[in-house]
């Protein structure tokens, strides 16, 4: 056990609008990484950020010690708002994996006029250019069809498990689910985790695949 | 069951930082918890609020940090390990009592978390709190990992019990809100019964005695300095002729950095953990081989200086150098690829700096901001929207002193309605020294937790010293910022929650004001005719705004408002709502019809505040929908 987990460092940068359950999925994972093994850092925005602001969280594994990431350094960014996922590019590096949400949820000043909401398609194109990957689709629809509008997080995570770039397996995820978040979801929740891995497996919402994938 | 509680030793769990504390105070045998709730501390209150309904731990949100620190040294006093817990500004509240209990000493072990805030995610300042435990003469621990901040907890119980002293663990946010590997040890039963021994003369501070007890003070300090020697948070590793010495997250980041760079055997890392009094023998010997010493130390240069002194006593000539303009910054917070960076040109390297994009040089655009808001359905933006509107119908301009709390989001366009803050409390006499000084109307905002933690003497200094002012107290009846903890003039408590209500209006009458107004600011005519009342009087005034924090409500209650409303064709697209109220469920029609408002049905909370002073919002109707 211990040797697979002192050759990867992977950094995982999640970022949404308050509200949108960052800081569960990032639980998750650390749950799912200390149980396979890891010594997972996972850190959180709380407090008066969160009222309708930006909340970014990070969990990195492997041989790093240091709780947060540097810009530049992600290797995987969940971006569970369009405009958010774009605002963290800064976080990105050239190989980084990009999953995002394209649903928009606009910001106060965009919703009295005062800002406009860029084009999502014209978001994620930019930022397909400047990154390894990029799947992106609307996860708040999956999540409403899969009965919890709340549950975009679980379609993000459902999405990252099927993109095979984590050192552990969807089922790992899904016992985590299981046995540490609240059994009254737990139904939707894991129709959306689903719905997020089927949404990995549709061509059009990679924007880009990845290199090491062809 | 709390998670807590659980767990076989040796088992790793993933704990939140202050989770960590926590745990450790329980492996230690803690009989009491106390705190104020401030961020990033806040979760130390809770977790502990959980435990104390499902074991014989004492615990109590008290009413501010004095108040809470003063409880734990009681008890710690009568031989209960006692653990005291807060924000780092709270400390300053705080203070009074922490410099003279140095001196008073401890029977059974007490330790003081003091949560700093670098970069400033959620306080008014970044203070670095390591200079208190400098000042009063405390042993000082800084945990750099969630499995230290368990560790360091557990073993500060003993070192304060050795010492006779309280000891200060000194965290920073991203180890309260990070989340770390964790292996557990056994739990230890908190004592029975404590015993309070009266010795007055060791423990009655009137100058005879503390002129004595400062004497043992420095004494005990020599006895720190001796633990510091020999602790296991101190550590040395590496080799070669450069060194960097770090302590708290820092070392973190440190650690990465040297794996990074490749520099294990070419730097010699001091990582410490017991930072006061600093271990002189212990630094003395890593210094003496080396010949550049880099401190990495968020906020202030507090390691930094006290090398250098050590250094210069020993006639030791080598650089030691931490902040600097080519080194590090006294502000904000660090992150790993900075600490790299700065490692590299401080030691002559080639660093690896990323070259991130930037987004809106890539969109060539700004991006739009995303302030944060005060949520829909918030009774505070009721209230602001009567004040502005009552000021506004008389005429007049006010000055708005404001405090802590959900409210000071009022700083924000539209509403606007904060224009002087410092800490908690102060609302209530910089609107007396405004209105002294100025001819201004002056209107002073504070919730009911603040009033209760810390705005008593100021309402009752401004009625003695007849000052003339409008104190709003906006009583959600509850502390909503840092999570809904309670306060003694709660009305809808956690479940379980013992203790008995305080009513903020009596308070207020018993502290001698004359002219009260309690409103409900959802019922909008009403409180405004209260507000321009209140304005049009003189003296000392308070307008108690209460009305709960419906998230508290639902939390609680599980009771959330079916009701809905939206726009009518009748809407002329004044934008009087976004110009003075600024609901978040309210956007600008950007659709091909455009000319009105909508409220967006997902967002809106069903409060029924702006159907009463706009005609074109109607409800919605069962069954009926309306979707921007």
């Amino acid at each position: 056990m211990k040797n697979h987990t002192e050759k990867i460092r992977l950094r995982i940068f999640l970022t949404g609008v308050g509200g949108q359950g960052t800081l569960l999925a990032s639980r998750v994972l650390g749950e799912a990484a200390l149980e396979a093994g890891f010594s997972p850092l996972v850190s959180e925005t709380h407090g008066m950020a969160q009222r309708g602001g930006i909340v970014v969280s990070t969990v990195v594994l492997g041989e790093l010690k240091s709780p947060i990431i540097s810009p530049g350094e992600a290797d995987i960014l969940l971006g569970f708002e369009a405009l958010e996922a774009f605002r963290a590019l800064n976080y990105c590096h050239l190989k980084s994996l990009v999953i995002a949400n394209t649903a928009a949820m606009p910001p106060y000043p965009v919703a009295i006029g005062q800002a406009q909401y860029p084009a999502v398609a014209r978001l994620m194109e930019l930022l397909a250019e400047q990154v390894g990957g990029l799947l992106a689709f609307d996860a708040g629809d999956r999540a409403r069809r899969a009965g919890s509008p709340l549950a975009v997080n679980m379609v993000l995570l459902g999405a990252l498990a099927a993109s095979a770039s984590l050192p552990f397996s969807d089922e790992d995820l899904r016992r985590i689910l299981r046995t540490r978040t609240n059994p009254k979801f737990l139904e939707a929740n894991l129709l959306a985790f689903q719905s997020g891995a089927d949404a990995a497996g549709v061509e059009k919402n990679w924007i880009k695949r990845p290199q090491s994938w062809h | 069951m709390s998670a807590l509680l659980t767990g076989q030793p040796g088992e790793r769990r993933l704990y939140l930082g202050n989770e960590a504390i926590l745990r450790g105070a329980l492996e230690a045998g803690v009989a009491l918890v106390t705190t104020y709730p401030g961020t990033p501390a806040s979760e130390i209150g809770d977790r502990a609020y959980a435990i104390s309904r499902q074991t014989d731990l004492y615990f109590e949100y008290s009413i501010n940090e004095k108040v809470a620190l003063e409880v734990a040294a009681g008890a710690a006093a009568s031989g209960w390990r006692s653990l005291c817990a807060m924000k780092h500004v709270g400390l300053n509240v705080a203070a009074d009592a922490l410099m003279t209990l140095a001196y008073v000493g401890v029977k059974a072990g007490m330790v003081i978390v003091s949560a700093d805030d670098p970069s400033l995610f959620s306080s008014q300042n970044e203070q670095d709190n390591r200079y208190y435990a400098k000042m009063a003469g405390l042993p000082l621990l800084e945990p750099a990992s969630p499995q230290e901040a368990k560790e360091m907890t557990r073993a500060a119980f003993a070192l304060s019990e050795e010492l006779k002293l309280p000891v200060l663990l000194r965290t920073t946010t991203r180890i309260n809100h990070s989340r770390g590997a964790v292996t557990l040890r056994e739990l230890a039963s908190p004592a029975g019964p404590g015993f309070f021994t009266k010795e007055p003369f060791q423990k009655v501070m009137v100058p005879a005695v503390a002129r004595l007890a400062h004497a043992r003070l420095l004494e005990a300090q020599a006895q720190a300095a001796a633990q510091a020697e020999v602790s296991i948070f101190n550590k040395i590793s590496g080799q070669g002729t450069w060194g960097i010495v770090s302590s708290g997250v820092s070392s973190s980041y440190v650690e990465d950095a040297v794996a990074e760079l490749g520099l294990k055997d070419r730097v010699r890392v001091l990582k410490l953990g017991f930072t006061n009094p600093l271990p002189a023998n212990l630094i003395l010997k890593f210094l003496a081989p080396l010949e550049r010493v880099l401190v990495v130390e968020e906020l202030e240069p507090f390691l930094e200086e006290g090398l250098r002194a050590m250094a210069q006593a020993q006639g030791l000539t080598l650089a030691i150098q931490g902040k600097g303009p080519a080194l590090f910054s006294r502000l904000y917070e660090y992150h790993p690829a900075l600490v790299r960076q700065v490692a590299a040109r401080y030691f002559g390297l080639p660093g690896k700096a990323p070259e991130p994009q930037d987004p809106e040089k890539v969109l060539g655009a700004p991006l739009p901001d995303r302030p944060p808001n005060l949520c829909p359905g918030c009774p505070h933006r009721a209230t602001y929207y009567a004040v502005k509107i009552a000021l506004k119908d008389l005429g007049l301009e006010g000055v708005f002193p404001t405090d802590i709390g959900c409210y000071t989001l009022g700083l924000l366009p539209p509403l606007s309605m904060a224009d002087f803050l410092i800490c908690m409390g102060s609302s209530i006499n910089t609107a007396a020294g405004i209105s002294r000084a100025t001819n201004q109307k002056v209107v002073a905002f504070i919730g009911d937790s603040t009033f209760f933690h810390a705005g008593l003497p100021g309402l009752a200094n401004a009625v003695h010293q007849n000052h003339d002012f409008l104190l709003v107290i906006l009583d959600n009846g509850t502390t909503a910022m840092t999570g809904h903890q309670p306060h003694p003039g709660v009305t809808l408590t956690p479940p379980g929650y013992p203790c008995e209500h305080v009513p903020l209006k009596g308070v207020v009458k018993a502290l001698g004001v004359q002219n009260l107004w309690v409103v409900n600011p959802f019922k909008y005519k009403e409180t405004l005719a209260a507000t321009k009342e209140a304005l049009n009087t003189t003296g000392v005034r308070v307008l108690i705004a209460e009305a709960p924090c419906p998230l508290h409500v639902h939390r609680v209650q599980g009771r959330k408002s079916k009701a809905r409303f939206r726009v009518t064709d009748k809407c002329q697209d004044c934008r009087h709502c976004l110009d003075y109220f600024g609901c978040p469920a309210m956007q600008v029609n950007q659709g091909p019809e455009g000319g009105r408002m909508l409220i967006d049905p997902d967002i809106c909370s069903g409060c029924a505040f702006c159907v009463q002073w706009c005609e074109a919002i109607r409800p919605v109707k069962v069954g009926m929908t309306e979707r921007p």
